[in-house]
């Protein structure tokens, strides 16, 4: 029943051709085309409305394209069960009962098939994931009860339980502080030795600097996909930001986008 | 002691209990997805649109009451099929095209009913239910699909609960999504139909709802919510038909009216803890 697609390892990771994707005939994307190598980290910038989110669900096969083609290890996507996306925080009910370790457990539901009940194999998953992420003490927490950066490493534990090989995080780093941002994106970078690609959308220009691999400037279309040096560029950025972009006399660059509508 | 065993010396009142208890369970179990989907105002809506279905069997089969289980479960399951793919239709919010459907249909059942003669006394039964009047072989019905209801949540479990916690997660772990939601749409409809003698039509919603809030008030798993609400129903099954019996109340609703204070004690007894 469930698809196990096999892998031409040969292919890049991700290869996205040609793009475009629309919603009431305005597009959200227009002829993104890019691939990564296994093992990257990538950060997704942009204003918001600039197609971020839009992008992930192409990537993960939750969304069809209206045009173009999005290939994962040479195959599409709608068959691999080795994407994981994170949601933003705030479209998670929080309320919902179940534990930290059941949501982890969710990621085993493609590997366990239709109809099986977790084994000992995959509880062993879910307590090393936990271990990685250093939330095996709040396993039995109710998922409401943990902190927004908590609830980050909890999504990335099912990532892991659920062996992803490319993950997917909307946003992680808005509304955490920054002693959980830091401790998140550390983590980010302690997963790197796992080859597990990341591509993470965030706002904020310094940190995407400082942790990833390669930056991609987003704005319905690709203005700029490079290593940090290469993209944040004045040029660049005002064409992805326009008037929300601000640059003083001293060439510091103020980014006016703060806060994504919830 | 004579005091609760007086009524079930009668056989029908034995029968009511037990169709009481397994309806109160099925509705509890099957009430848990549909309160932590927000599916409330969907389970009502189900409920009435099965009224024209069981109206017309009524007409074409003169009143017998077993043959109307199968007419209310067909319409069940199409009505439950059709609401949800309406709702996938992004033109009419999903809520109103639901209440015009709901309420349209509903209206054709009670006309279509009230062609007969004596239609007063039957559309009551209808809409209200009578568990007293259960014959052996409408909880034979209630047992067999009842549990075949149950062993298909149990069975998927861990479905479900993925899809109605994270259905984006459902997608990229590629579970068969579209049929998972027809089937939980299928056993919310299968559920009504075999609940309907219990409480009826006009008061469904609440044994789907009103057991599983007052458990998800107590908990915070969802296996454990599903028990408590299991017991919460059965027991509210149990002392309403006693209410019932001895206050000669309409026993749908003194089973609804049970568990509504079960709630009512509990969100108080919350109240008061958390100060």
């Amino acid at each position: 029943m469930y698809p196990h697609t096999h892998h031409e390892l040969n292919k890049p990771i991700l290869d996205v051709q040609n793009v475009t994707v629309r919603y009431d005939g305005r597009a959200a994307l227009e002829e993104i085309t890019f691939h990564l190598h296994a093992g990257e980290r990538i950060a997704v910038v942009g204003p918001n409305g600039a197609g971020k989110s839009t992008m992930f669900k192409v990537v993960s096969g939750v969304l069809q394209p209206s045009a173009g083609e999005v290939t994962i290890f040479g195959s599409q996507p709608h068959r691999h069960v080795c994407i994981a996306y994170i949601p933003q925080r705030s479209q998670v009910d929080w309320n919902f009962p179940v534990s930290v370790a059941d949501v982890v457990m969710m990621g085993r539901s493609a590997k366990l098939g239709l109809l099986n009940w977790p084994r000992k194999k995959d509880w062993e998953y879910v307590w090393h994931a936990l271990e990685i992420v250093e939330l095996s003490d709040l396993a039995e927490r109710q998922i409401g009860q943990l902190s927004g950066g908590q609830q980050q490493r909890m999504f990335i534990a099912r990532a892991l339980a659920q062996e992803a090989e490319l993950i997917l995080m909307d946003e992680p780093l808005s509304g955490l502080d920054t002693p959980s941002q830091e401790g998140l994106l550390n983590m980010l970078d302690a997963l790197q030795n796992q080859t597990v690609t990341v591509m993470v959308a965030t706002h904020d220009l310094d940190q995407a600097a400082r942790h990833f691999d390669r930056i991609m400037l987003l704005n319905r279309r690709i203005i700029a996909f490079d290593v940090p040096q290469n993209v944040l560029h004045t040029d660049h950025l005002l064409q992805a930001y326009g008037g929300r972009l601000k640059v003083d006399s001293g060439g510091t660059i103020l980014v006016d986008d703060c806060c994504p509508p919830d | 002691m004579s005091f609760f065993l007086e009524p079930l010396q009668y056989e029908f009142i034995q029968r009511g209990m037990v169709a009481a208890i397994l309806v109160g369970i099925l509705c509890a179990v099957v009430g848990t997805y549909v309160v932590l989907r927000g599916m409330a105002f969907f389970g009502d809506a189900l409920a009435h649109t099965i009224l024209p279905g069981i109206a017309l069997g009524y007409l074409l089969t003169g009143g017998a009451r077993e043959p109307l289980f199968w007419w209310a479960l067909g319409t069940a399951i199409v009505a439950a099929l059709g609401i949800g793919a309406i709702s996938k239709n992004s033109e009419i919010k999903e809520d109103t095209a639901i209440g015009v459907i709901f309420a349209g249909m509903f209206a054709l059942g009670i006309a279509l009913i009230s062609t007969v003669r004596s239609y007063a006394v039957d559309l009551s039964h209808f809409l209200f239910g009578d568990v007293l009047s259960v014959s052996p072989g409408s909880l034979w019905l209630i047992v067999i699909f009842g549990s075949l209801v149950l062993l298909v949540v149990f069975a998927l479990y861990k479905e479900f609960l993925t899809l109605s916690f994270d259905p984006i997660l459902a997608t990229t772990l590629r579970l068969p999504v579209g049929l998972l939601n027809n089937l939980l749409l299928s056993l919310i409809a299968v559920t009504v139909a075999v609940s309907l003698q219990t409480v009826g039509v006009a008061l469904m919603v609440a044994m789907l709802v009103t057991p599983a809030a007052t458990a998800s008030l107590l908990t915070r798993r969802l296996s454990r919510m599903m028990l408590l609400a299991a017991l919460i129903a059965s027991l509210s099954g149990i002392i309403g038909l006693y209410v019932s019996y001895y206050l000669s109340i309409a026993s749908g609703a003194a089973i609804v009216l049970t568990a509504t204070l079960f709630f009512l004690l509990v969100f108080l007894w919350k109240k008061l803890k958390g100060r």
